[in-house]
């Protein structure tokens, strides 16, 4: 107490060291942050929950540096969600990782004035010194509804500062109002209900007694009332008194926690209406449209609406398919090229062969993916910024809705074709944690690029080239043929086979380990805006390196393990025969992984497949497109890959030792399906470890899509068999 | 008259009477704004049909129908 007095007593600008940046979704908070503090973040978890936690330093003035903790957007501090419930903890000061900050700028859009206002004072009811940062004043005055930021100031009793947060407008004078004293605003009382104002009261004087002014004590006392704050958590944090008297307060029928909020509810629109009518200017002319209500109506137009999504979803998707394949492989390239540099740097040996394809190779193979996500991320900014992700989610609501999931499932889902990391990245814009938990759980199902080489492999081996329907055109130099073949009839099956399989699998989740009522949409339609590419830019660098660092760490090490299990034990060098494809075979059924592919035949069998292709699945686990590359180790091809003729011809020579081919087009199918539904990527296990916060949730995921490609693999090869294939 | 939200056609514009069900589920529309007496008005539907798109107290807002045939306007 003594310090914290004397503290108070120095220059206030030395005092303030911790600003937190609160506010409204769609309020410009992202932007304000990144304005204040540029590269300068920090992206990390609040202990124990599935919440990013985003901190940076900002130069407020030369020689005072403070920390800005971005506070989760929130609607109000009655939390509905994870994040909003941090959003909340934090204010109250009920985390223990988090104290409370010393001042918070309150971010508030003046083209929405009364809703934000609604978060605003609720904040400032804690009694923390508070400024507010008026977003968008420019887009309010164009609706004719403009904001008086001198009267609004007066009546909420804090600096209010005009913002441009993304032309930059208005930074420097709210770094100014930081540097001044900084005090807790006395609002106008609420009209409560006795009984409500009566248990407010009790509650305030006690944490008055527990040392908060008189502001926080009565805005803490209506927080603690209107929320199921555990009572004790509340003795914890406030003491045992205040715990007694909410305890006691919450036995009233009229005092429940819900009852109390829709009480508040009421009570706080109330003052917040006449406010609004002081400080904003109602426009009695009659506006012409604004361009977002021209907009929408062709970009949710019944008709043109879908088009446009279904093109704009395309364009995404072809763009991470086909634009990333040039970066990936300049990625492959180099790699390549720089493991053939490292070899001819070190001396021929197992430390050569680690670091050149364990460390390399190894990490080659997840960078390999970076591309791939910054492009998803640089369009999921775009379309976020502008406004238009809002209105994919409001189309696409009804479709995803009928398997429980929320619309904004949608995107996580789509980019999940091209891979499922930066898919199950993307799910952190889905609020409902039953619902962002079912989309991470659903997204390896979509059939991302690695199958691709997998996918062709098989189909071209063994899938005949059966024209179904269609017509040729015979030109000079070429007969074309325009119609549906067999092969791509196979390859459109296996991808919608995982789209079914996953709304299924949505649906079964729904109904088991996430049942509830379902969340309410609730989704804002925030007007369109030019993007912020400051904004769009610091989601890409910090979704990137976030993903080299985490993933890189972890695939690191498991690829090592894996190039260990395909490398040892040797084949003493005296045994190995001249041919060196015929060599690496041997060595590689003499390996580890060899020795596992013959242990698990057995439980392969069933679905059609021997050891070697055992050792393939194996190989699988690092990922997917490994399958070929091990295919054709073992199969003792150099330099295999999905078009090599030898590799196909030395499958289709194959037999088990009753004399049967072991590849048949039933082998290759069973082979496809597990294929589809199976977990084989741990660059994807290691992002859902770091996005859900624990390992239970990548261990179920690979329990459960193993099982399940297993039971679907069976169905078809011993169904197949069955039927006499 | 008076009449559900869900029921209203595109363009029409109500006042909120009053909010059926749950307060569980009507909390978080009392704090986006939704409260008896306050005027709303139908922009559109979206094009699967559902969900709805409103207006209310200066900005859009989409829930579903479903939701939107708890609440009572006149």
């Amino acid at each position: 107490m003594a310090v914290e007095l004397q503290t108070q007593t120095s220059s206030p600008a030395t005092r303030l060291q911790r600003i937190a940046l609160a506010g409204n979704p769609n309020a410009g908070k992202t932007t304000l942050f990144n304005a204040l503090t540029g590269m300068r973040q920090k992206v990390g978890n609040y202990p124990g929950v599935t919440v990013e936690k985003k901190e940076g330093r900002c130069r407020l003035t030369a020689g005072q540096d403070v920390t800005i903790l971005d506070i989760p957007g929130t609607y109000s501090l009655a939390p509905k969600s994870p994040d909003e419930e941090v959003a909340r903890d934090v204010l109250l000061g009920l985390r223990a990782d988090t104290p409370v900050p010393d001042a918070v700028v309150i971010v508030v859009d003046a083209s929405n004035l009364e809703r934000n206002l609604y978060l605003a004072t609720q904040i400032l009811d804690l009694g923390i010194p508070a400024v507010i940062a008026l977003n968008m004043n420019d887009v309010a005055a164009k609706a004719g509804k403009s904001v008086d930021a001198k009267q609004l100031g007066q009546d909420l009793g804090v600096p209010v500062v005009t913002l441009i947060a993304n032309k930059g407008e208005g930074i420097p004078q709210l770094k100014a109002t930081l540097l001044k004293q900084l005090e807790a605003s006395q609002l106008p009382q609420l009209e409560l209900a006795e009984s409500l104002a009566g248990a407010r009261e009790r509650l305030a004087k006690a944490l008055g007694h527990a040392g908060q002014s008189d502001i926080a004590a009565h805005g803490i006392a209506l927080r603690l009332l209107a929320s199921d704050i555990s009572t004790g958590v509340v003795s914890q944090v406030y003491g045992p008194t205040v715990a007694d008297i909410l305890a006691e307060a919450r036995t009233d029928s009229k005092l429940t926690p819900l009852a109390a909020a829709a009480a508040e509810t009421v009570a706080r629109y109330a003052m917040l209406g006449a406010i609004v009518a002081k400080s904003q200017q109602q426009s009695s002319e009659q506006r012409g449209k604004s361009f977002t209500d021209k907009a929408d109506a062709i970009l949710t137009h019944k008709f043109w609406g879908l088009v446009i999504f279904a093109l704009i979803t395309l364009l995404v998707f072809q763009t991470i398919f086909s634009w990333a394949s040039v970066p990936m492989d300049f990625i492959d390239g180099g790699t390549t090229a720089i493991g053939d540099y490292v070899r001819t740097l070190m001396a021929d040996g197992p430390l050569e062969d680690l670091v050149v394809d364990g460390v390399i190779a190894g990490v080659g193979a997840v960078v390999i993916f970076l591309p791939q996500i910054l492009i998803l991320f640089f369009f999921i900014g775009l379309l976020e910024d502008t406004g238009y992700m809002a209105r994919a989610a409001f189309i696409m609501d009804r479709l995803m809705g009928k398997v429980g999931l929320h619309g904004r499932a949608f995107i996580p889902l789509m980019s999940s074709f091209a891979c499922a990391i930066p898919g199950i990245m993307a799910a952190r814009t889905i609020s409902s944690r039953a619902d962002r938990m079912t989309t991470i759980l659903i997204a390896p199902l979509m059939s991302c690029s690695a199958r691709m080489p997998v996918y062709i492999l098989m189909i071209a081996t063994f899938i005949p080239t059966a024209k179904l329907f269609g017509f040729h055109i015979t030109l000079p130099f070429k007969d074309f043929y325009i119609g549906l073949t067999l092969p791509a009839l196979v390859m459109f099956s296996m991808f919608a086979l995982g789209v079914i399989v996953a709304m299924i699998v949505a649906w079964v989740l729904k109904k088991t380990m996430f049942v509830g009522p379902p969340p309410p949409l609730m989704l804002e339609l925030p007007p369109y805006k030019m993007p912020s590419w400051r904004n769009i830019i610091v989601t890409m660098w910090e979704r990137g390196s976030e993903f080299l660092k985490r993933a890189g760490t972890i695939i690191l090490a498991i690829s090592i393990v894996l190039w260990f299990a395909l490398t040892y034990p040797k084949v003493p060098e005296t045994q190995l025969p001249a041919d060196e494809a015929q060599a690496a075979a041997m060595q590689l059924s003499h390996s580890i992984a060899g020795r596992v592919g013959h242990v698990v035949e057995p439980v392969i069998a069933p679905l059609g497949y021997n050891w070697k292709i055992g050792v393939g699945l194996i190989g699988a686990m690092a990922a997917r497109e490994v399958f070929v590359s091990t295919m054709g180790t073992v199969y003792a091809v150099a330099d295999a890959d999905e078009e090599s003729q030898t590799l196909k011809e030395q499958m289709k020579n194959d037999r088990w030792p009753d004399g049967r081919p072991v590849w048949t087009a039933l082998t290759a199918i069973s082979l496809l399906v597990y294929f589809v539904i199976a977990m084989q990527c741990i660059s994807t296990l290691a992002v859902v470890k770091r996005e859900t916060n624990s390992w239970k949730w990548p261990i179920f995921m690979q329990v459960y899509l193993t099982a399940l490609a297993w039971i679907l693999a069976l169905i078809v090869y011993q169904g197949g068999r069955f039927l006499g294939y | 008259m008076s009449r559900t939200l869900d029921s209203l056609k595109p363009g029409d514009e109500a006042v909120v009477r009053s909010l059926d069900g749950e307060p569980e589920a009507f909390g978080r529309l009392m704090e986006m704004g939704l409260l008896p007496g306050t005027p709303v008005k139908v922009v559109r539907f979206a094009p699967l049909g559902d969900p709805i798109e409103i207006v209310i107290r200066g900005y859009h807002l989409s829930l579903r129908r479903a939701e939107a045939a708890g609440i009572v306007v006149e």
